[in-house]
């Protein structure tokens, strides 16, 4: 049926496709569409893969607050709701910002897209600064059990039970992070090529792709902030 | 693909934000043993929204449906049956 | 009748002779290649671990190596041998050069990303090697807490860092055949036209993509525990060490599904070409292949019975450890009745197959007794359980894959192997493997515990032979390596098809061009829809290999 060796190009450029006329397709596809599809499944299947990655983490949760329920209740008020609360408004406000930006890179709006871009990323910024202080404080507060830094805790619950929902907390908060920052630099990689006018229809797949990665990240802290910040707040700054 | 209109993006946003409000409020509030389920609700809620419209699974294939969902049984079942341990345990 | 068979002007092999145009390649058949070189390198090295545990055992008193090396010489056999061998080899090496051309595509969806896939498995394992090459680590490929987190004196960060930096390598390759399957097959091949192999590999990716994300976190909270004193896994300070054995096993026993699939997709493939049939029960086979991978995730408990999870908890990973065998033993009597009343020819991949189907059914058996709570109690942690895994994992996996190996070596390299040493050496392995593994299963229900080098004199007899069996294997083991490193300059030229068997990879020349076939395949037939016997009766293969 179809013959596919005419395909002149050789260069193997995977990722950047739109759904416009003669993008460049990889080798390895028939057209556009399959590669487009294709991509998107790839990344749906790599967002599973992390789902499961973070799993992990949720499941050693999920058993030690389950076992020490009342340990995590009290620990838990010891990092600042309110903060998180602000945190997890500028991550749903970067999700917003998110998704209008890979409409602006499909439709071509290289300025648009650079100015939604840039404001995702400062929202990203900022979850990671006031993350970062609230780092500070517990680190200050003798909060953080990591490498055999001093833990006081002061509550009525069993201290050693205490530091568990302190590990917990910022290794989960800590891959999540992690993640932001990559997604981070997705973003800034994707807002050069916008700022430079680089050619929006062999952006919008990576775009898209960025975007599935950026609102996973945020879904990820959606569960996050409850668990770990909600349990029976108190102070909330 | 383009000529999708943005409103949507914006409606969702600002039932985010009062999903937000709530999951705030109902925390303050003393359910006892509902408290958990009720933020977890609350956020499955808004994960549904986010997967739903942000990242386009209203317009996405069956099979795009299916790896999402796939996902999420596994999760299930890895906490599930550690719990079948856990929730067990004599003594 | 012979005519001089001309290889083809242009292939893969020819395209380019550069390093450059082999290290940077993103062709799927080279990789694959690369792979093959560097999961031999592999399997030498937990090979020699092998050798000298098993000269060890062939006295009861500890006198070749002290305890402390026997115990980093069981680790290292196992981790490089599980992680860096079982795991990658068939995916690796027959998926990557087979799945596109199997479903008639151009190459893999992500052509980078297998290359990708390549070198981070290097990386994880020169993690690894550096970690052997400076003491070794001594707490059992299963690092279980907390002795690998907070007792052993011994590399097991480096180590952790290497499997994990490895798993992402089977993470990418399985993304890249799951989307490959999905979007890229060619006009005509519906899901139910695929070869058995491709359901296999399918089957196999949702494992891969699903399940070692979990070994990643394990380890890297393995790791962060070690480094941070934290004590998430240690009771001393409140953490459990069987949160730790329920998230390796719930990776670690699909896992041993992920080594034995594909081997399983290879089987059914060379038992329906050898016995010139149509293969029984298709849809049963493609069935049971899914359904090993979603049962295989139900029952990692089986490994805890004695950890002390709750009894009922125990019950259910029982009971479904049962179930999870009975798609397996459907396979088993499908490949059974196409063999039966088929016309049955002898060549060295059908000795393979036919060792794999018996030495697997005999390994999954005895896996049904380690399932049994009660027995398991006895079993647990003796040679019987070294004895089982062996059986499935060499028995089984070793030998498809050597099935796999031989069947497509032709399309691979464009030459035949020399086929009266094949079979000999079928044989050979065939024999070695039995006599060092059997006799484990009888000092296991005796008693004798695994992991130790030291042992009651009455276990003698049986671990001698085990040895002596060892190393037959071992030499068998030299003999392929041998004639098919022989064949690459002296063996016959392969024709497209040399085995007259029904499949795409057929249809294009050995070895095939680099982007698979010069015309779009379309297919229009069931898969294995091999003609009455009268019509395609098998060319007689050369016994002597004639220098081109």
């Amino acid at each position: 049926m179809t013959s596919p060796t005419s395909q002149a190009s050789t260069s193997h450029t995977q990722s950047h496709s739109a759904t416009g006329h003669l993008p460049p397709v990889a080798m390895q596809f028939d057209d556009a569409l399959q590669q487009h599809d294709a991509c998107r499944l790839g990344m749906w299947l790599f967002l599973s893969t992390e789902l499961m990655l973070f799993g992990g983490l949720f499941l050693a949760y999920t058993i030690f607050r389950i076992a020490h329920a009342d340990v995590f209740a009290e620990a838990s008020q010891h990092v600042a709701p309110g903060w998180a609360t602000v945190m997890t408004a500028l991550l749903l406000t970067s999700s917003l910002t998110m998704a209008l930006a890979v409409q602006a890179v499909r439709d071509g709006l290289h300025r648009r897209a650079t100015v939604c871009l840039l404001l995702t990323m400062l929202l990203g910024g900022g979850f990671i600064g006031i993350k970062l202080h609230e780092y500070h404080s517990l680190y200050a507060e003798h909060l953080a059990p990591l490498f055999g830094w001093p833990f006081g805790y002061s509550g009525q619950q069993d201290a050693s039970l205490a530091k568990m929902f302190f590990v917990l907390y910022f290794f989960m908060t800590g891959l999540h992070a992690l993640h932001m920052v990559i997604g981070i630099s997705l973003l800034c990689w994707i807002m050069v090529a916008m700022i430079r006018k680089r050619d929006a229809r062999r952006w919008s797949t990576a775009a898209e792709m960025v975007g599935l990665y950026w609102h996973f990240v945020d879904l990820v802290w959606v569960f996050l902030f409850p668990l770990l910040y909600l349990i029976r707040p108190d102070k909330w700054f | 693909m383009s000529g999708h209109s943005t409103r949507p993006y914006f409606v969702v946003y600002a039932l985010l934000m009062v999903l937000l409000a709530l999951t705030v409020g109902a925390a303050t509030q003393d359910f006892q043993a509902w408290n958990f389920p009720i933020a977890m609700l609350i956020a499955t809620v808004k994960a549904g929204l986010i997967l739903v419209i942000f990242m386009h699974l209203r317009e996405s294939s069956a099979l795009t449906w299916l790896f999402a969902s796939a996902a999420l049984v596994w999760l299930a079942i890895m906490l599930g049956l550690s719990l079948n341990d856990y929730l067990f345990r004599m003594g | 009748m012979t005519e001089a068979i001309v290889p083809p002007e242009h292939h893969y092999l020819n395209d380019g002779y550069s390093a450059r145009s082999w290290l940077l390649t993103t062709d799927h058949k080279r990789i694959a290649v690369l792979y093959l070189l560097t999961i031999t390198f592999f399997f030498a090295v937990g090979g020699v671990a092998a050798t000298i545990i098993r000269l060890e055992l062939l006295t009861p008193a500890g006198d070749l190596v002290q305890s402390e090396t026997y115990n980093k010489l069981f680790s290292i056999h196992g981790i490089i041998m599980v992680f860096f061998f079982l795991l990658p080899v068939i995916p690796s090496v027959l998926g990557n050069f087979l799945v596109p051309i199997m479903i008639g595509a151009r190459d893999l969806a992500f052509p980078k990303l297998n290359l990708a896939s390549w070198y981070v498995f290097w990386i994880g394992g020169l993690f690894t090697l550096w970690a052997v090459v400076v003491g070794g680590v001594d707490t059992g490929w299963t690092f279980y807490t907390p002795f690998s987190s907070v007792y052993t004196n011994t590399y097991v960060i480096a180590t952790a860092a290497g499997v994990m930096i490895a798993g992402f390598s089977s993470i990418f390759t399985g993304l890249n055949f799951i989307v490959t399957i999905h979007k890229m097959r060619a006009p005509g091949l519906t899901w139910f036209r695929l070869p058995l192999f491709i359901w296999s590999m399918y089957a196999t990716s949702v494992i891969m993509v699903l399940g070692t994300p979990v070994l990643a976190i394990t380890l890297t909270l393995l790791a962060l525990e070690r480094l941070t004193h934290v004590g998430v896994f240690d009771p001393k300070i409140g953490g459990d060490p069987l949160l730790f054995q329920h998230l390796f096993w719930f990776y670690s026993h699909p896992a041993v599904y992920i080594m034995v699939l594909p081997a399983m997709g290879v089987v059914s493939e060379l038992v329906t070409c050898f016995s010139r049939k149509k293969i029984f029960g298709y849809k049963a086979i493609a069935y049971s292949s899914m359904a090993i991978a979603l049962f295989g995730f139900l029952v990692w408990g089986h490994h805890m019975f004695v950890s002390g999870q709750s009894v009922y908890a125990a019950v259910v990973f029982s009971m479904l450890s049962f179930l999870v065998a009975l798609p397996s033993a459907v396979k088993v009597f499908n490949w059974t009745a196409t063999l039966y009343k088929g016309s049955i020819t002898f060549n060295t991949p059908l000795l393979y197959a036919l060792g794999f189907i018996g030495l697997f059914t005999i390994g999954g058996l005895t896996g049904l007794f380690l399932a049994t709570l009660a027995a398991d109690v006895h079993l647990h942690d003796t040679y019987f359980v070294i004895a089982h895994f062996h059986y499935i994992m060499v028995g089984g996996t070793v030998m498809a894959y050597l099935g796999g190996l031989h069947f497509w070596w032709p399309k691979i390299t464009g030459r035949m192997y020399p086929e009266v040493w094949a079979r000999l050496s079928a044989i050979g392995i065939f024999i070695g493997f039995n006599l060092t593994f059997f006799p484990q299963y009888i000092l296991g229900l005796q008693g004798m515990p695994r992991r130790y080098h030291v042992y009651p004199e009455e276990f003698q007899v049986l671990n001698v032979l085990s040895s002596a069996g060892a190393s037959i294997l071992a030499v068998a083991y030299a003999f392929p390596i041998t004639y098919l490193l022989w064949s690459l300059k002296y063996g016959a030229i392969a024709p497209a098809n040399p085995w007259n068997a029904v499949g795409l990879e057929w249809e294009t020349t050995s070895p095939p061009p680099t982007h698979n076939f010069i015309e779009q395949p379309v297919v229009d037939h069931e898969a294995y829809n091999y003609a009455a016997p009268a019509q395609d009766s098998p060319q007689p293969i050369a016994l002597e290999s004639t220098a081109s």
